[in-house]
């Protein structure tokens, strides 16, 4: 049966699929200078994707098709918009990375990351969220390896690579047990399945435990975040931007439609489980936060506190939970990408990315270090940034739940998390650079950065004050969940 | 009425800060005129809705309301009343002069006010100023976070990039990390007063108005008073968490002292009395006695450690604890009396406060040492600024003719009828006060000039001037004619006293 509604499930991944293809095909005739065209090509096709999904894509009642493989609701088309937008911004960024923005094949392989995300978020089996989880890997360990002569980088993407199968290993063993235990890999059926009381509490435990490695894995919570600070920091600066927001998202939005959908059941164990999971993320990321001194590992370690932020939302279990959830991706997407872009801009001049290079920075580039400045407040919790308003929303729904001290050990690390942002910021706008002649080192903004950073720096502001219709659309993914 | 005034006073700031971003940075002077012209802006229009707001009819007025998120029934609610209209005109006003003693002298030689990336200063002064407008005109519980948060980051960057090098970095963060602990710790106080609000009446809502009627169970307010009112007061100044304070107004340029100490503490008075006291008003009878001992310690301490400065700007520092001391105790009474007088004094410590700030960073720029003993002479290099200087005194001391005197004799008063031994220690700081202002008037202004700051010290600018005039005028305009405020601030009042006695 394939009907109208069949095909605009995956409406975005058919326009994603033929801009591979269409990229495929023109990319080899440029010259090599003309190759890193390919960037607006990408970002442009995405963000026309974007548009027409949006005009002939939008889900209504949410509906199971291709065979219980695709849920077409609100909430994977959300994230897909988001993933899209992602993506979009990281082929701008790549443009003029010396190191990939010449190679077409990297566009490609984002773009089949990006396949792979877009199908993560709409998965309806279990089946067909495995084969969406590896879609979405394997092209991720290819891009983080991908400067062949840098000793970091094939570093990145080896680690990445190991660690990553390991835990996809562990998750296919915890979806297996679910197909021995209950007969189907559907899940929304596997509702019904245990509901038939067929399964202890016990077995239940062990197998989301299973489960939850893997996806702890995607979106690097403690204890499965160890390989994020070495591949943040040795892949390349884009794919560290891209691995760090919509892979950890994609991640996210599994993470809430397996257990809000299959596991309800049990919620009890796991929504407990999964507070003290959230509360260790955040204390020993942010710890480890403190201690750093490259700029990129920084953000790799802030980037594990803030999954434990957003974790918050998934623990109250409750519908504003989800929805605070969502928000924060949201608001957290476009901030680190961000954050990243600057730290790229940045480095692609100076060719250093400790955070004592950034000494002088706001001398150098006043503009750029008010889009840093931008990015880090948001990070940091303050308004009128979207991190702000994202944070009030997690924390009231933690303390709707009654989860309070797990909002307390959220705010004790929140103040962490001030003190090292603004650390950072004390190096761009207080301190100079050794001769003080900021003048003669100015960093210039290519078009491609100019424009991304611009849009993301307004896209946060715009998230923290006018948050109505962001929270509206959250809203309405949430919604169907419950 | 249909002029959204008080959304345009919020946001004149903010949107001026945009404008002067976008300008290029060697246009310092056009950086400043922009600054002055919406600052001036401002200014006449907190005027103007302090004169039009009808003490007879009293309660909230200039209200505005638009909904920003119904699904959580968060809006932009704006109005003012009795408390918050001159609390708002002090905003303009410390906003104004802040920016005439920031413009400062370009000559080498002098280097008064802000010579340094003027464009980024008053960018991030102004975000600033918006948010101070937001808190005290915000309705909505929720708003008054976003626009309090906004008040407190700028303080960061405004020290640190422009603070006195010696100490910037450590001060900046002290206080940035302080009074981020105390704004989040009465935001979770603030998300359970919202969710028990829901569970008794079934409204989601952050509006302050109905919050007022949620009917919190005594247990639930007792439980959390302390959280919310001392997270805010830790802004307030209140012992023992007024470690920052000092250390923030000595390190800050002069116009962020002046903004830090005439402003913001009182941020943090208003939000605690807002938000503590108002919304639950049992919890703060049951503690009521707790806040006294602290505001009661904070007036003597503050006092005595003022007293044995040699430092100008940490004497000054300390002499702010020892008066927004004195408003923690007005609002610990409970009562009218009291209320009325933490109510003015918050408007006079302001502007006292403000001009003691500009005072002392006008001598330090021209004699590059704030070290009382190390000065002398002032009176005959810079008359204005050594004029200023002893009217603030004056009203420091609370001499009857000043706006201290109106403030501070209702205060006593207030304590005197709940607990009379409270009145009578605080009372020794008094005399004090008189002690510090007195000897450092002497030794400032009419001493011998030392040797060491023979021929370089020159006078003061016509702005600074101006600076100085606007708000002697104030103090002594409101102690001669205590009419212009006292029974607007009773109007705020009678509204506190409907809430606690109604509850």
């Amino acid at each position: 049966m394939f009907t109208t509604i069949t095909f605009a499930s995956i409406l975005p991944e058919v326009l994603i699929l033929l801009l591979a293809i269409l990229i495929f095909i023109v990319e080899p005739f440029w010259k090599a200078e003309q190759r890193r065209n390919t960037g607006w090509l990408t970002a442009g096709g995405l963000l026309a994707a974007i548009v027409l999904s949006l005009l002939f894509g939008q889900p209504g009642e949410p509906q199971t098709t291709f065979g219980g493989m695709i849920r077409f609701d609100w909430l994977g088309f959300f994230f897909k918009l988001l993933f899209m937008f992602a993506g979009a911004a990281t082929a701008l960024l790549f443009m003029d990375n010396e190191k990939i923005g010449q190679r077409g094949e990297a566009y490609l392989l984002l773009l089949a990351s990006l396949l792979g995300m877009n199908l993560m978020a709409v998965s309806a089996d279990l089946v067909m969220l495995y084969l969406s989880i590896e879609t979405t890997s394997i092209p991720l360990y290819v891009l983080s390896g991908f400067m062949l002569k840098d000793k970091k980088s094939t570093e990145a993407g080896f680690k990445y690579l190991l660690f990553g199968a390991l835990a996809s290993a562990f998750m296919l063993y915890g979806f297996s047990l679910v197909f021995g235990f209950t007969g189907t890999t559907n899940l929304y059926q596997l509702v019904e399945m245990f509901q038939v009381g067929s399964l202890s509490v016990a077995a239940a435990f062990g197998v989301l435990a299973l489960i939850l490695v893997g996806l702890g894995f995607k979106v690097s919570i403690v204890p499965f975040h160890f390989w994020a600070p070495d591949v943040y920091e040795g892949a390349p600066t884009p794919i560290s931007g891209f691995l760090s927001t919509a892979s950890k998202a994609a991640g996210f939005a599994v993470l809430v439609r397996l257990f809000f959908i299959a596991f309800p059941q049990f919620a009890a164990s796991w929504t407990l489980t999964l507070a003290i999971l959230s509360a260790i993320t955040m204390t020993v990321g942010n710890l480890l936060t403190l201690q750093q001194t490259n700029i990129k590992r920084l953000l790799a370690y802030s980037s594990v506190a803030h999954a434990g932020y957003a974790m918050i939302g998934v623990v109250a279990f409750t519908k504003l939970g989800v929805t605070s959830v969502i928000f924060y991706l949201a608001a957290y997407i476009l901030t680190n990408l961000l954050a990243f872009g600057v730290v790229m801009a940045f480095s692609r001049v100076s060719g250093v990315d400790e955070i004592k290079d950034f000494a002088g920075m706001s001398r150098r580039n006043p503009w750029l270090a008010l889009m840093m400045l931008t990015a880090f407040l948001s990070l940091a919790g303050m308004p009128p940034f979207g991190g702000f308003v994202a944070k009030v929303f997690v924390f009231a729904a933690g303390v709707e739940a009654g989860y309070v001290w797990l909002v307390f050990v959220g705010i004790i690390n929140s103040i962490i998390g001030v003190y090292y942002y603004l650390n950072v910021m004390k190096y761009v706008y207080l301190y100079r650079m050794p001769n003080e002649d900021e003048e003669k080192h100015p960093i210039p903004l290519t078009r491609p950065y100019a424009l991304t950073l611009a849009v993301l720096a307004i896209g946060v502001i715009l998230i923290g004050t006018v948050f109505a219709p962001w929270f509206g659309w959250s809203d309405a993914a949430a919604l169907t969940l419950f | 009425m249909n002029f959204p005034v008080l959304s345009v006073i919020t946001f004149t700031p903010m949107v001026a800060a945009l404008i002067i971003l976008m300008m290029p940075s060697h246009r310092r002077n056009e950086t400043r005129a922009v600054a002055l012209a919406s600052a001036t802006f401002a200014l006449l229009l907190s005027v103007w809705v302090y004169f039009s707001y009808d003490q007879a009819t009293g309660g909230y007025q200039f209200i505005e309301k638009y909904n920003w998120l119904p699904m959580l029934g968060i809006s932009l609610h704006f109005g003012v009343d009795g408390m918050s209209a001159p609390l708002v005109l002090l905003t303009g006003v410390v906003m104004f002069t802040g920016v005439l003693i920031s413009w400062g002298d370009e000559d080498p030689h002098v280097k008064a006010g802000i010579q340094d990336r003027p464009r980024e200063f008053f960018a991030f002064l102004f975000l600033l100023a918006g948010g101070v407008f937001g808190v005290f005109v915000s309705l909505d519980l929720f708003m008054l976070f976003f626009f309090y948060e906004i008040a407190v980051f700028p303080m960061y960057l405004l020290i640190a990039i422009w603070g006195w090098v010696v100490t910037r970095e450590y001060a900046a963060m002290k206080l940035t990390l302080y009074l981020f602990v105390g704004s989040v710790v009465s935001l979770v106080g603030a998300l359970a007063m919202y969710w028990v609000q829901y569970q008794n009446t079934g409204v989601l809502s952050f509006d302050m108005l109905v919050m007022e009627k949620a009917g919190f169970s005594q247990a639930f307010q007792i439980a959390w008073f302390l959280p919310v009112f001392l997270g805010f007061a830790v802004l307030g100044g209140i012992w023992p968490f007024h470690n920052w304070s000092p250390d923030g107004h000595v390190a800050a340029p002069t116009a962020v002292s002046m903004f830090h100490a005439g402003v913001l503490m009182k941020l943090g008075a208003f939000a605690a009395l807002r938000v503590g006291i108002m919304l639950l008003p049992e919890g703060a009878k049951y503690w009521s006695w707790l806040i006294m001992t602290f505001a009661g310690i904070a007036v003597v301490y503050g006092a005595y450690i003022a007293f044995v400065q040699t430092d100008m700007k940490y004497m000054i520092g300390f002499s702010s604890v020892s008066h927004m001391g004195l408003v923690m105790l007005g609002l610990s009474t409970l009562n009218q009396n009291g209320l009325t007088g933490a109510g003015v004094q918050m408007f006079s410590h302001g502007v006292m406060t403000a001009l003691f700030f500009a005072v002392t960073g006008m001598i330090y720029d021209r004699a590059h040492t704030r070290m009382i003993p190390e000065l002398g002479g002032m009176m005959k290099i810079m008359p204005f600024a050594g004029v200023g200087f002893i009217i603030g005194g004056l009203v420091s001391m609370g001499m009857p003719g000043f706006s201290g005197f109106v403030a501070e004799f209702p205060i006593f008063m207030g304590v005197w009828q709940t607990q009379w031994l409270v009145a009578v220690i605080a009372s020794i700081s008094i005399v004090i006060t008189a002690a510090y202002i007195m000897i450092n008037i002497r030794k400032v202004f009419f001493a011998e000039l030392p040797e060491k700051l023979h021929g370089h010290v020159g006078d003061i600018t016509v702005l600074d001037k101006i600076a100085i005039v606007t708000l002697c005028l104030l103090m002594v305009g409101l102690g001669l004619f205590p009419g212009l405020m006292v029974p607007m601030v009773q109007t705020g009042v009678e509204n506190i006293l409907r809430l606690l006695g109604g509850a």
